[in-house]
Parts: C-alpha cells; sequence; structure tokens
C-alpha cells in the first residue's frame, strides 16, 4: 500500500484512483475489518484548502473541518448542524472526523446528511478539472453511494443561513457515541417561508419528508412566519405521522423497522414544537 | 510510644502496584508481547454453523511471501479435543470428514513474516464445506436430545397449591464479556522441544492441563507465564490462542505472536448463556412464598465449556435467596450451532436472578404489598435452607441488606440536558421524563461447587532485601485478571509477616496451581493460601527469634505487651521460605433430587435502580444504583468499590443495551459499534454500604466480591422501567420497541414451569 502525505490540493488530485484519509474514523474501521485494502491513500488532513470556514448570509465549512471545529465555528448558526455535529461519537472522534468525510461516506446514518439536506446544502466536489456544485437532493444515491465520481474531492460544503428555527434529533439505544437507530432535522426558514424535514438511518439515503414539509408550511402560513407556532396536538400528530409515512426502515441489529417508524414520528412532533417557538 | 503498625495491611485502600502502568499507557499487555523474530499468526475459521469439510487444500497458502506454516487437524500431535469439561469435546482444528459445529470455529491456522502475510494466507486456503442443518432454537435442541446437562431440584411438594400464584415467562440476551483486550499471547519455543506460552488468562494449570494434553509433549516441556490481562469476567477461563501458537512455535522453531482482533475475538471466546425461562411463584395472602416452580433453557452453543457449572448455578439459586418451603426446578443447556457459551460473571445466577426477582415483583403487585416489605418477608437468614436442601452455615445479612439499601437517599434531579434520557441524542424534555424505582437481590455461591476439589497454593519467602531489611516475595499462579488479587495477597502477607516491603513475584507455572481469577474466589482461596504460608514463616521467624518473641509488626520481633526486642531482619541470615496449599471445606455433589451441599459459602446483595424514562420515545437512563453488599469484611474497601462500579456498570448494558444479535448462528454485531457498551454518559452514580458480617473460614472473615455487583441490579434496573413505564418487560436487555410498547417478548414455546421443555408445545401465533 502507498501513502501520500498531500501538501496541497494539486498533490491530493492527482492519482484519481486513490482513496483519501482525513480523520480515518470511516477508512480505518473498514481497513480493520478487512473490508477496505486500498493500494493508494492519501492524507489530506491538515490541507489548508480543505480548512476553511466562514459564517454570514452564506455559510461555508471545509471538506476537512472536523466535528469539534464544526462546533466552534457555528456558535449560534446552524443551531441544528451544531447539535448533529455534538452526537457524533466520541471527544476524540469528534477531533478526528470530518464533514467531508461524512459526505463522502455517504452512510444513510450519517449524522450531518439530514441536517445538510434539511439545510438544502451544495456539496462542493473538486478535481483536476475544476468545481463542481452539487445540490444535497442530488448527492446521495444510496446507501455509501453518491454522486462523487472517482478522484473528486469534497472541498467544502454551503448552505444560506436559514436562522434558529431548526433542530436535530437523534434516537439512539445509548446515551452517547451511539450510531443512529434513527434521526431527523428540521429547519423552518422563516425569512424566506421554507420548511424541510429530513430523517436519517430509515432508509437507503436521507429521506426529505416533503408532505410533512408541505404540513408544516401551511401551519406557519396560518399563524405567521414571524411568529412562534404552537401547533394543536391534532396537528402536530399529523406532522408526526406524515414524516414517519416518508420512513423506509428496515429491521437490523440497531433497531426494528417498526421503532424506527414510531421514533421519527415522535422526534417530528418535538422538532416542530421546538422548532416553533424559535422565531 | 507510638504504636508499631505496619502500613498496607488488610482493611487500608491499598493502591494497586500496577495502577500507575495502567493509568499511563505503559503496562504490557498480551498484545503487547514482542520477541526477536518472532512470527504473525492467523486462524481460518469457518464461516458456516454446521457443516461438513469435504476438503481443505493449503497448497498455495504455504507458497505465499513470508509463510512458514499452515496447520490443520492432520498436523496435530496429541489429544485432538480440549475443553474445560471432561472428557473434552472441542477439537483443536475441525479436519477434513469432521464436523464444524459453529460459525467461527478454528479450521486451519498460519504464521508468516508479517500479519497481514498471515492474513492473505489464511483466506487463500480452499476449503470444501458440505452445508448441514444449523440448530439454533435450544427448546427444539432439547426436544430433540441434544443437551449438554439437565438437572432437576425438587423440594418438598412439588405440586403444593398457594392462596396467590404468578406466571411469567422471561428471556435474557447473550451478552459479551466486552474485555477492553482481546485474547493475546506469544509462544516462544525453547531448544529443547519445549516451549514458553505467554498469555492473557484467568487460570494458567487449567489452561496447562488442556494445552499439554494437545502437544503431546513431555511433562513440564509446556511452561505458561500470565501476560498482562485486559479484563476477564469469565472470556479467559476456556483456550483461545493457546495451542494454536504453540503448535506454530513448535513446528517452525521461531516465537509466534498470536492476538485476535475485535471481530474475531467475538468468535474466539464463550459468551453468557441465553435464557430462557417459564416461572410460577405461589405465595399465602400474608406473602409468605409457599413455592416457586420453574423451567431454565440454557443455549449452551456448541461445545461444553462450563455450561455444566451454569445450569447447575441457575438451578441452585433458581428461587432467590429466600424461605422457599416446596420448589420444583428444571434447568438445562442445550447444544446447539452457536458460539460456545460458558462462563462469566454471575455464572448462572444473573439470569434466574431476573426472573425470580421479576417474580417478586409481580406477586408484590398481586398482593398489594409494597416489594422490599415482600422481600425483607421472605429472607433467607443464616441456618436456614436453599431448595437444595443446603443449610446455610455462614454469615446472611440479607434482611440487614435489604434495610439498608432501601434507606439510601434517593438521587438529585440533574438539570443537565445530556443527563436526560437519550442523552446526547437530544430527544427527550424534562416535561417528556418519568422517574421511577426498582429493587432486587441476589445471591451466589463462592468459588467452585458440586464436590469438586478447590484449592490454590502459594509459595511465601522472607529474606534480606538490598537494603537489608526484612523484604517478603509472593509467589503464586492466581491471574491478576484486573481484580486486584496482587494487592490483596500483598496486604495480607504485611499483615502476617509484620513487613511492609512485600513484592509479587511473575505468576506462572512453576508454582503449584492456584486455580481460576472466577467465582469471586481468589481472595478467599489464594489470600488464604498465602495467608497460611506467611503464618508458617513468620512461625518460623518467631522461633529463632526464641522466647519471648510473640508477634511481628512493623519490621520488629515484638514481645507479649507488644514492645520491640529486635528488627526481623536479624533473624533472616538465612531466608526462610514456605508453601501452602489451601483447600476450602469439601462439598457434595446433587443427587437426582438436586439435593446436596453443593456449595461452600454464599454472598448476598441488595440494588436499588433508580431510573428516568422517556416512555413515549422508548428512551431510558439509569440514574443511580444504590447498592448493599454482604463481603465479609473488605479487605481493601477501594478495591471493594471498584468491584462494586464494574460489576454495575456491565449490569446496565446487559439491562439496557448489550446483546449478540445472531442469525442462524452467524453474530450479525461482532464490533464494539453495533455491540455497544455503556459509556461514561450511560453510567449512573453509583452508592454502595458494605455490609461486614465475618464468613467463618474465610480469610479475615472476607467473602468473594466480584460477582455480586452484576447479579441483581440488572434485576433491579428492569424494576424501574417497568415501574416508569407500566409495561412487562420480560426481556433483557430491554429494547426500545418494549418501553415504547410496541412489542412484547412472547415464549415461542409454551412450556410447563418446572417440567422440562421436552414436554412443551410450540406456541400459534
Amino acid at each position: 500500500m502507498k501513502v501520500t502525505v498531500a501538501r496541497s490540493l494539486e498533490e491530493a488530485l492527482a492519482d484519481p484512483e486513490a482513496i483519501f484519509l482525513a480523520g480515518g474514523t470511516d477508512l480505518m474501521v473498514g481497513v480493520n475489518f478487512g473490508r477496505e485494502r486500498p493500494e493508494h491513500v492519501v492524507s489530506i488532513r491538515g490541507l489548508s484548502e480543505l480548512g476553511d470556514t466562514s459564517v454570514g448570509e452564506r455559510v461555508r465549512i471545509g471538506g476537512g473541518v472536523d466535528y469539534t471545529r464544526v462546533l466552534d465555528a457555528l456558535g449560534e448558526h446552524s443551531p441544528a448542524l451544531v447539535q448533529a455535529a455534538r452526537t457524533i461519537g466520541s471527544p476524540q472522534i469528534r477531533n478526528a472526523g470530518t464533514i467531508g468525510g461524512n459526505l463522502g461516506t455517504c452512510s444513510p446514518a450519517g449524522d450531518t446528511l439530514p441536517v445538510l439536506a434539511a439545510l438544502d446544502a451544495e456539496v462542493i466536489l473538486r478535481s483536476p478539472a475544476g468545481e463542481r456544485r452539487v445540490p444535497f437532493s442530488e448527492f446521495m444515491l444510496g446507501p455509501r453511494k453518491s454522486a462523487r465520481r472517482p478522484g473528486e474531492l469534497v472541498e467544502a460544503v454551503e448552505w444560506l443561513d436559514a436562522g434558529p428555527s431548526q433542530a436535530f434529533l437523534k434516537a439512539g439505544t445509548r446515551n452517547a457515541m451511539v450510531i443512529a437507530v434513527a434521526n431527523l432535522a428540521l429547519v423552518v426558514d422563516r425569512a424566506r417561508k421554507a420548511v424541510r424535514v429530513a430523517l436519517g438511518s430509515v432508509g437507503p439515503t436521507i429521506i426529505r419528508a416533503l408532505e410533512a414539509e408541505d404540513l408544516a408550511r401551511g401551519l406557519f402560513e396560518e399563524s405567521g412566519w414571524e411568529r412562534p407556532l404552537r401547533p394543536s396536538q391534532a396537528a402536530a400528530a399529523r406532522f408526526g405521522e406524515l414524516a414517519a409515512g416518508a420512513a423506509r426502515p428496515i429491521d437490523d441489529q440497531r433497531g426494528s423497522a417498526i421503532y424506527r417508524r414510531h421514533v421519527v414520528a415522535v422526534m417530528a412532533r418535538r422538532a416542530l414544537a421546538r422548532t416553533g417557538e424559535v422565531a | 510510644m507510638p504504636e508499631l503498625r505496619t502500613r498496607g495491611r488488610v482493611g487500608e485502600s491499598v493502591p494497586r502496584p500496577d495502577a500507575p502502568a495502567k493509568v499511563r499507557g505503559d503496562f504490557s499487555f498480551g498484545s503487547d508481547l514482542v520477541a526477536p523474530g518472532m512470527l504473525y499468526a492467523k486462524t481460518l475459521r469457518s464461516p458456516h454453523a454446521h457443516a461438513l469439510i469435504r476438503s481443505l487444500d493449503v497448497a498455495q497458502a504455504i507458497s505465499m511471501p513470508g509463510v512458514r506454516a499452515v496447520l490443520t487437524a492432520a498436523d496435530l500431535p496429541g489429544v485432538r479435543l480440549f475443553s474445560l469439561h471432561d472428557p473434552p469435546d472441542q477439537p483443536v482444528l475441525v479436519g477434513v470428514g469432521e464436523e464444524v459445529r459453529y460459525a467461527g470455529e478454528p479450521v486451519a491456522v498460519v504464521a508468516a513474516d508479517h500479519p497481514e502475510q498471515a492474513r492473505r494466507a489464511a483466506a487463500a486456503i480452499e476449503a470444501d464445506y458440505e452445508l448441514l442443518p444449523a440448530l439454533t432454537d435450544p427448546v427444539e435442541a432439547i426436544r430433540a436430545g441434544s443437551v449438554l446437562r439437565e438437572l432437576l431440584i425438587r423440594r418438598g411438594d412439588p405440586e403444593a397449591r398457594a392462596e396467590v400464584v404468578v406466571d411469567g415467562y422471561y428471556e435474557l440476551g447473550q451478552q459479551d464479556q466486552a474485555p477492553l483486550g482481546p485474547e493475546a499471547g506469544l509462544a516462544v519455543p525453547a531448544g529443547d522441544g519445549s516451549v514458553d506460552l505467554h498469555v492473557a488468562t484467568q487460570a494458567l494449570h487449567v489452561d496447562l492441563g488442556q494445552v499439554e494434553a494437545c502437544l503431546a509433549l513431555r511433562p513440564g516441556a509446556v511452561r505458561l507465564h500470565l501476560a498482562g490481562v485486559g479484563g476477564a469476567f469469565g472470556a479467559r477461563e476456556d483456550l483461545s490462542i493457546h495451542i494454536h501458537a504453540c503448535l506454530l512455535a513448535l513446528r517452525t522453531g521461531r516465537p509466534v505472536k498470536m492476538w485476535y482482533g475485535r471481530e474475531e475475538s467475538f468468535v474466539g471466546h464463550v459468551h453468557r448463556h441465553p435464557a430462557q425461562m417459564w416461572y410460577s411463584t405461589g405465595a399465602d395472602r400474608s406473602g409468605a412464598l409457599v413455592f416457586v416452580r420453574a423451567t431454565i433453557v440454557l443455549d449452551g452453543g456448541a461445545y461444553a465449556s462450563s455450561s455444566g457449572a451454569v445450569t447447575a448455578n441457575a438451578a441452585c439459586f433458581g428461587a432467590g435467596p429466600y424461605r422457599v418451603p416446596n420448589a420444583l426446578v428444571w434447568s438445562g443447556a442445550a447444544r446447539t450451532n452457536s458460539v460456545p457459551n460458558g462462563a462469566m460473571r454471575g455464572f448462572g445466577a444473573v439470569q434466574t436472578c431476573f426472573a425470580h426477582e421479576s417474580q417478586m415483583d409481580a406477586l408484590a403487585a398481586r398482593l398489594g404489598m409494597d416489594p422490599v416489605q415482600l422481600r425483607l418477608k421472605n429472607a433467607l437468614r443464616s441456618g436456614e435452607q436453599l431448595i437444595t436442601g443446603q443449610r446455610v452455615t455462614g454469615a446472611a445479612p440479607l434482611e440487614e441488606l435489604i434495610r439498608l439499601c432501601a434507606e439510601l437517599p434517593e438521587p438529585a434531579r440533574s438539570g443537565h440536558r445530556l443527563s436526560l434520557p437519550g442523552g446526547a441524542g437530544n430527544v427527550a424534555e424534562a416535561a417528556n421524563v418519568v422517574r421511577a424505582t426498582g429493587f432486587a437481590v441476589g445471591f451466589k455461591n463462592i468459588a467452585y461447587s458440586e464436590g469438586h476439589d478447590d484449592y490454590s497454593t502459594a509459595r511465601v519467602r522472607l529474606e534480606r532485601g538490598p537494603d537489608g531489611r526484612a523484604l517478603a516475595s509472593i509467589k503464586t499462579a492466581a491471574s491478576e485478571v484486573g481484580q486486584g488479587v496482587v494487592t490483596i495477597t500483598q496486604q495480607i502477607a504485611r499483615t502476617e509477616l509484620g513487613v511492609e516491603e512485600v513484592v509479587s513475584l511473575p505468576a506462572d507455572t512453576t508454582v503449584g496451581d492456584a486455580g481460576s481469577s472466577s467465582a469471586s474466589r481468589q481472595t478467599w482461596m489464594t489470600g488464604s493460601a498465602v495467608q497460611l504460608a506467611s503464618r508458617r514463616v513468620a512461625e518460623e521467624v518467631l522461633r529463632r527469634a526464641g522466647p519471648p518473641a510473640r508477634s511481628l509488626d512493623a519490621g520488629q520481633v515484638l514481645d507479649a505487651e507488644g514492645m520491640a526486642l529486635a528488627p526481623i531482619e536479624l533473624f533472616l541470615e538465612e531466608p526462610i521460605e514456605r508453601e501452602f496449599e489451601y483447600h476450602h471445606r469439601p462439598t457434595s455433589g446433587l443427587n437426582p433430587e438436586g439435593q446436596g451441599d453443593a456449595h461452600v459459602s454464599f454472598m448476598f446483595v441488595a440494588h436499588r435502580a433508580t431510573v428516568d424514562v422517556d416512555p413515549e420515545a422508548g428512551l431510558a437512563r439509569v440514574v443511580e444504583v444504590a447498592t448493599a453488599q454482604d463481603v465479609g469484611k473488605a479487605l481493601n474497601p477501594l478495591q471493594v468499590h471498584g468491584q462494586i462500579e464494574g460489576g454495575i456498570a456491565q449490569g446496565v448494558g446487559m439491562a439496557t443495551m448489550e446483546e449478540i444479535k445472531q442469525r442462524e448462528g452467524k453474530i450479525l454485531n461482532a464490533s464494539f459499534t453495533d455491540y455497544i457498551i455503556p459509556t461514561a454518559l450511560d453510567m449512573p452514580a453509583v452508592s454502595s454500604i458494605l455490609v461486614e458480617e465475618p464468613e467463618p473460614d474465610a480469610p479475615y472473615g472476607a467473602k468473594g466480591v466480584g460477582e455480586p455487583p452484576l447479579i441483581s441490579s440488572p434485576a433491579a434496573i428492569a424494576a424501574a422501567l417497568r415501574a416508569a413505564t407500566g409495561r412487562r418487560l420480560g426481556r433483557l436487555p430491554v429494547s426500545p420497541d418494549e418501553l415504547a410498547g410496541l412489542a412484547e417478548c412472547e415464549p415461542d414455546w409454551e412450556v410447563t414451569p418446572g417440567v422440562s421443555p421436552s414436554d412443551g408445545r410450540r406456541r400459534q401465533r
């Protein structure tokens, strides 16, 4: 196995067959299980081109930014992504794993992915041919399958600041350091009058719950986008049902389909109540 | 004049000698071993739960770069089977024309210059299997006569009737011991055909006998040395790398290092027996127990291991630590095509504790009685009999434990979001949370039972150290597996010899057997051996000092008034060395009615769990476990509290998350990604009281303390979760589905409690 420590983006992109290594929190697990035996590994850790973060009207997080730095950089911004980053692994994992890695691996259980879906984020891919921007809705194609082509690197992810009305919730059978049995992100962009709900770990890809979004949009329309929303019990229950209805869960060693669907409904109701309060 | 008193005696919280190295990361574990020129070994394992090996072709593997040896069953020099069980039943390697009986069973071993070369060579071995049907339902196995052991306990009137009767069905999933250090060792061949095996184990001599038989070497040609052990909990009682590493070392003439990764470790050691239990408990209207009837089905897996003893323990302790005049308990371990199950902390008593305590709560509810009062009313006392007819002759302070535990203050509510159920997942809010408590008691035997001649050997030497002062050294083969036997035996030697400088020599097989570090027995067994060997050394010092010398303390020989006569080293011109082999009081087997004095002594414990539950989301957090434990005498209170906290951590895991999941005999979650164990955020606060009622025969009155923290803590947590949700929760670990009311544990078979499941019927669903 050949290992290159890239000193520039150009060096990192030189071999289109190479496997990128940033935090190694996915890749090394594959190696340890004997599932992966890469021929050429290119370490991109510490590449300054992947490390920038900027917060403003448009938020940008470099692909090489680890979760601990996501927490630091975002502060009050994009609170759902902060909550998602906080649930990932242990402090050691958060110091190593990167947002580019979460996108690159593209597991349905990737904790930042529902948030990026709900933020309608754009994934910026870099190859020797240049930059390519892919909306998240077109990025994830299946379990560990994405629109990223061989040799393309996740350079950054960008989204429009959607304001503070957002939430991320994750159900797992342990109180920390657990892979999601189901997770959910809800973003209410009051300025742009948009609601997006995205579900993780309940299907082959991150799933947008479009009917639930429509219902919530109607509720905010009715009560006023600039005002707190206190949905009726019936409306909240319907929102939960619609979110659960969008899920396509399976039974596996981490959880049952019936529980996943159930807890999506619970999380959706609570997320709506929480985001409704924040105006 | 200040009192002369040795520091670091029994009763003090002496720090562990290995602690600084472990905290700094300097401690050398079995997986850290190296030797010049060593090879790396890898095992080829069957991917099938049950299959006939039609052929094995190693030609390609042996020709690969760096490969030094590829061994199959055809290369075995000695006995081809090994086991803790007599006669042995587990193949060292399964050969052509033979059957593999579980997925993960070893078929060939490879040694190569580099671990990756060994891995590739193992993968290049061509094995052709004829698949056979896998038997994975233990009840079906028992009905088919595939039984490792079954026994019946019959006491009083097995058909007794009672005014109030509760019936229940309970299940436990398969728990892994999850030692953080996987199986590891290094075999070093000596030029004379003998071999030294350095291995992380619980019992050097138990291993030695099995290794010797399978290597077919002359007596004394195999020497075992204890390597640094990264946790055990029962997972290191059976052999793992031992014979394979030695065979490869002897074949190649080079040191061979062998260690399992985490995934391999899951099939490389036994696990806790999953259990299915049908119970019926009867009481009169005052709450006095009239009868307990139970059928206990354990999945023994493919080979015997310690299933026999676990089956007996599950039965002996199956009615709980209560006065039970009438009992009928059938207990059996099925032979199936699963990874073998065997020893794990609690050893059978954990499984049935969950059932008998759940029954006590159901009974209390039916009687309208407080569950703590019901337990107090029935609590076993010293002098009373178990369902095996055995009279408890030692300490049995169960009533005191129940009272003290129930009276411990309840925990305050935390305002921190992370301490809500679901923790970092951010699902619950305070308004969603229900708090409740649950109570449970348990008991278990100490040391080996059923007539097993249980002993331990210690050699204690007293001499002048490098500074000229008295120095004691202890030599035993007891495995320090993290439980603290080294610390305890040093404290005992200090107490008996009055000498502060005490060292423990490396544990190996050049001294007599110490038995295993299991069954909460080393403090009692090796502790007694060290105590009695030390006393003989002390007697010799006093003999040499002559009258008026009466005792030893603080490095001095003292007279009857405690006045110092002379420093001990004055009498050590010649070193003094004494060896003692301590046997505990003999026990007897169980007769066909399950009656007999099978155990030497008992440990009792009470637990109260406090939980916060988000019932709607099916999430829970154990807030606190309060406990009162019968310890006889705390020889090292700090270590006792360490055992309590560690055992409760495993109890929390068992009750709320830990389970090996299998499909058709194949493990689905062989990693710590999906076999989850509690994190710091899942670990509850622990509040504990040690009850010290000295046990006759035990050194300084000390009972074992390792297992009780894990016996009734899962049952107490289950009770608390039931109280919070109102759900039945018949299965551990409790699933989110059950907490949220989406599923309930139901038996696949209808079985009459107390009767063999051979007479059961498959339930229609």
